[in-house]
């Protein structure tokens, strides 16, 4: 069985040390514009634990080899390492079987792949595809277009002033004409965190089909697939604390099964003549061309990472975070919230009176503080709350109270720039 | 990098607070719509072109300080002058926004442009500098909309 030169010794944490866990990822050490980096864009990316870092590193120094093909030792052994990772993720999600779980290049690939093979060829004219009103552009986009192609209709779940999902709503758009429900568990661009069992729920009354998109979902949350009973679970590795360019699309068995491939080529394929081709299995089939290889052991090693964390210590750290920054930003004359769902992630939205986000970004920026401003692919949300944009904080389990003390120290300098 | 207060000069936080020309020009015959998807910067530029002269130039819109003084500034500027200053305005500017770190400038012929000088230090806020000029070129070219993508 393979073993990287550098296996950490990641036995599980006795409690959660905030500090002790910094330790684990270098970038926090290091100083932008001369102060110590502050980062709050984890919704964006997530940094990397050595742990992740090394395990790439050593995987091209030591294993490099394509995988499903050589009969020689380093083919086979980092195959064992590919299709090893692969299994974590299915422990990690809780599937039945490892052939549930495809690797993709993210959460967006994912979408689309569901989209133009289950999609396609199971929606047709007339049809209708339910997605919520605060998805990212990804969930929307593939949808959009596919229902343009098949003449279909795109129906939205309305959400409240607090950004919480008007689930009377759902329940009237829920009609024989429903043939997918594609949601998002929690909200980039406001941190709500949706009440998904009940969503998928109801579709399953009716027989349709689910997709999670737990792009953010996966690094708050514990996510068991078989307890939610999801059709489909999206999630991207890079906001997992893994590298990018790897996700995973968890799918039924039954579903992958039936669906035809996405793209075509090396891999995927059983037997190629010129007359016919019969394609590989699942997940293979899915799989087209060399994969991600490093990214998937890359993933691999960050979802180790987590279990040695745990998730509900994670939670437990990050509510901490959220009722401090939420309370703190409060107290800001001039400051709004964006997104006050009771259910919400570690994650804050944020507007100022005459300040344009950008310009918050700009001077948090000169304070070694990383926030994402913008539409954070979310037009519409954007467009429902009547704003151009806004300034998000987005925490991870590493992010301390005096990180945002320090947020709120660089929105007060903010005030008086522009004061 | 630069020190904040070269990007946030006083006068573009002076035109920030209060934009001149920040109003629908009624006699205008030309105009165009400008969007800097990447942050939501939306302006509209107005131009009452009269044979090759800006008789009148205005803007409204929403947008970061950056975009809105420039665009503030751009106005005040190109008032009276002719279609071809605006052109020659506009490569001065673009060249003093985009030129590379630390490369000598000759910032005395830019005038109160000078104060965009900063931004060059700022990668991501230079479209937010030149999407009020993007705009005023395609109003006078006729095009309509304009982007910074």
């Amino acid at each position: 069985m393979y073993q990287t030169t550098v296996q950490p010794n990641l036995k599980t944490i006795e409690a959660f040390d905030v500090e002790r866990v910094r330790q684990d990822f270098p970038i926090l050490q290091r100083l932008i514009n001369g102060k110590p980096l502050v980062y709050l864009d984890n919704a964006a990316t997530s940094q990397k634990p050595y742990s992740v870092i090394d395990t790439v590193r050593d995987y091209y120094s030591m294993l490099n080899s394509n995988v499903h093909r050589g009969v020689h030792y380093l083919s086979e052994q980092s195959t064992l390492a590919y299709e090893d990772a692969r299994l974590k993720i299915k422990e990690f999600l809780n599937a039945i079987s490892a052939c549930e779980i495809i690797y993709t290049r993210g959460a967006t690939e994912a979408i689309n792949l569901v989209a133009w093979t289950y999609g396609r060829t199971h929606i047709a004219e007339g049809d209708e595809v339910i997605i919520s009103a605060m998805e990212h552009h990804a969930n929307i986009v593939p949808w959009q277009l596919l229902c343009e192609e098949k003449k279909a209709k795109l129906k939205v779940i309305p959400m409240t002033d607090e950004g919480e999902l008007i689930m009377e709503e759902y329940d009237k758009l829920l009609s024989d004409r429903t043939k997918f429900v594609s949601i998002v568990q929690i909200s980039n661009s406001l941190g709500t965190v949706n009440p998904i069992r009940e969503v998928i729920r109801k579709a399953h009354e009716r027989n349709i089909p689910v997709l999670v998109d737990g792009a953010q979902g996966v690094s708050h949350l514990k996510v068991d697939v078989q307890e939610l009973d999801c059709d489909f679970y999206v999630f991207s590795g890079h906001k997992l604390f893994g590298p990018t360019g790897i996700g995973a699309l968890y799918g039924k068995a039954e579903l992958l099964q039936d669906m035809p491939p996405y793209q075509t080529g090396g891999d995927m394929i059983r037997s190629v003549t010129f007359e016919k081709t019969i394609f590989n299995d699942i997940p293979n089939k899915f799989e087209a061309g060399t994969p991600n290889i490093a990214g998937a052991i890359g993933l691999g090693a960050a979802i180790d990472y987590m279990k040695y964390l745990k998730m509900d210590e994670v939670a437990k750290h990050e509510k901490g975070l959220l009722e401090y920054a939420t309370q703190r930003l409060n107290e800001i004359d001039g400051v709004h919230i964006i997104g006050t769902a009771k259910n919400k992630a570690s994650l804050i939205s944020f507007v100022m009176d005459n300040i344009h986000p950008h310009d918050i970004g700009t001077i948090l920026d000169s304070e070694g503080i990383a926030i994402r401003t913008g539409h954070h692919c979310c037009q519409p949300v954007m467009q429902r709350f009547c704003i151009p944009a806004t300034a998000r904080a987005s925490f991870a389990f590493y992010n301390t109270k005096s990180e945002i003390d320090k947020l709120v120290y660089g929105i007060q300098k903010v005030i008086r720039v522009f004061g | 990098m630069s020190e904040l207060s070269e990007l946030y000069q006083e006068v573009i936080l002076d035109h920030n607070k209060s934009p001149r020309n920040f109003r629908k020009c009624e006699t205008c015959n030309h105009d165009a719509e400008g969007y800097n998807p990447l942050c939501g910067d939306h302006i509209f530029v107005y131009i009452d072109l009269q044979g090759d002269t800006i008789k009148d130039i205005s803007f409204q819109g929403s947008g970061c300080a950056i975009s809105k003084s420039s665009a503030s500034l751009m106005t005040s500027i190109l008032k009276g002058k002719t279609k071809q200053e605006a052109l020659e305005m506009f490569n001065k500017f673009h060249e003093v926004v985009t030129s590379r770190i630390g490369s000598e400038q000759d910032l005395s012929s830019l005038g109160k442009l000078a104060v965009f000088s900063g931004v060059r230090d700022y990668p991501s806020r230079v479209k937010c500098a030149s999407l009020a000029w993007h705009t005023m070129i395609s109003a006078l070219k006729e095009e309509k909309s304009a982007s910074t993508e």
